[in-house]
């Protein structure tokens, strides 16, 4: 019953946790003010080899803002002469004419821009900066220097009913793809979740608006809506599975089967510093800890949508139960799916904490590491 | 001339790979796979012999002719006009006349 070994397909490579925004739902770790020195120029050319021999293809370049890393020309025409499809994931900042140029010419793939609302007021609240206009420049110059235009929006309580500023936006903008993707509740964005979780009510308006546009736009744009999964009944199959088709490095040079994974305790990531990704992948017992379905408990050990689901998510069965082999508690048959009904349920009821967010910065994350 | 059933696609019209999509060989997968941006096709060795020849020169019966001379004997047009047709549906392909 246990699938034989397969390659990884994705290669995350999040190459600094620095970062000029401070958005509260940020999936970085809040203890990233703990992690160690970021990875050399020469770290990383190997990592891309090994991943490539390990038949990795798409190739994810983030961060933090990855653009603050002055070798990133030098990263992409390496990954681009290795046959990488490269996609750079960023805010904008620290990106501009010339460097979108010179990263088209060292072989960039394609520039997804992330903008957190259709207004300035609230898309530089929640980044805690003023970035809204030079966002909209940047996007602008994506598309004329031949890029697919790629925008990424991260959806919650506060933008959801700006659902349709947002889609003309993106229409103002000739975007080809656009990513309406709902906050998951992972890092900073679990620490923030009382003040982002929407209602029930926000999301269906908010889907049926994209809907409608869809069917005026047409082809022109490809939409997608991903749905937050607090709200299913079922577990999103999580990577497809852990150590199946994702792998991700971080600043430091941990290799993780996914970006959270870092935060689970009890499991030694390997550092690509000691061991070849090779090894990693197939030998390591981190990569090896959820691989397949020998690990499971009740109820998916026995369940036939553990082959769809493979169980849901380790991090946020983690952080929703205490143990990372516990069923996802977004499933409704956990024993832990109360957790998710009562936050939905708070959402609606308006609770939110009594404070401010926690705004992802340097403060904040050593304060949240001395927990 | 149009096509029966696809009252969009002709046999002169020019497909050509999107921009932002790219295909190429993986040893790894043993496939032809198309690539565009955080997504990947992997493509049947049948659809990797059609998408080879998408060249932004050659025209739909141009395509056909090719691979009617490269698998002899087999009736291709209907299962090339219908893979073209999906292929530009999923926006892999555009079309110029």
């Amino acid at each position: 019953m246990e699938p034989k070994l397969s390659n990884p397909l994705w290669l995350l490579a999040e190459l600094t946790y620095r970062c000029p925004l401070h958005c509260v739902f940020c999936s970085n770790p809040v203890d990233y003010t703990r992690s160690g020195p970021e990875l050399t120029t020469d770290d990383w050319l190997r990592v891309l080899r090994e991943g490539r021999e390990l038949g990795a293809v798409q190739l994810g370049l983030s961060g933090g803002e990855p653009l603050g890393r002055e070798d990133l020309e030098v990263l992409v025409r390496e990954a681009h002469a290795l046959g990488y499809y490269i996609n750079l994931i960023t805010s904008g900042l620290g990106l501009d004419e010339r460097r979108i140029a010179a990263l088209r010419e060292a072989g960039l793939d394609h520039i997804q821009l992330s903008f957190q609302d259709s207004t300035r007021e609230l898309n530089d609240f929640l980044s805690h900066t003023r970035t809204f206009d030079l966002k909209q420049r940047l996007a602008r110059l994506v598309k004329q220097h031949g890029y697919p235009m790629v925008l990424n929006v991260v959806l919650h309580r506060y933008n959801l009913d700006h659902i349709e500023a947002i889609l003309a936006m993106a229409e103002r903008l000739e975007v080809d793809y656009l990513e309406l993707a709902n906050t998951q509740y992972y890092g900073w964005a679990f620490l923030n979740r009382a003040l982002l979780l929407p209602t029930r009510e926000q999301l269906a308006r908010a889907e049926q608006a994209t809907n409608r546009f869809r069917a005026r736009v047409g082809e022109r744009m490809r939409v997608y809506f991903v749905v937050p999964d607090y709200f299913e009944k079922r577990p999103k199959p999580c990577m497809n599975g852990w150590g199946s088709v994702f792998l991700a490095i971080t600043a430091d040079g941990l290799a993780l089967p996914c970006h959270s994974a870092r935060m689970l305790p009890g499991l030694e990531f390997p550092r690509v510093a000691d061991r070849g990704l090779g090894w990693i992948w197939r030998e390591s017992p981190a990569f090896n800890a959820f691989r397949g379905f020998g690990w499971m408990k009740e109820p998916c050990r026995s369940c036939p949508e553990r082959f769809k689901d493979f169980g849901g998510c380790r991090c946020q069965a983690y952080l929703l139960s205490g143990d990372a082999a516990n069923t996802d508690p977004v499933c409704e048959f956990s024993p832990h799916h109360g957790e998710v009904v009562a936050a939905v349920a708070g959402a609606r009821l308006g609770v939110t904490a009594e404070r401010q967010p926690y705004f992802r910065d340097d403060r904040n994350s050593r304060i949240l590491s001395s927990r | 001339m149009t096509i029966a059933g696809d009252a969009q696609l002709k046999l002169e019209d020019v497909p050509v790979i999107s921009s932002g999509f790219r295909l190429q060989w993986e040893p790894a997968q043993q496939a032809h796979v198309l690539l565009y941006p955080e997504g990947m096709v992997k493509l049947s060795a049948s659809a990797a012999e059609i998408m080879r020849r998408v060249d932004g020169v050659s025209t739909v019966g141009a395509i056909i002719a090719d691979l009617e001379r490269s698998f002899p004997g087999a009736e291709l047009r209907a299962d090339v006009i219908a893979f073209l047709a999906t292929a530009r549906e999923r926006g892999w392909i555009g079309t110029k006349a």
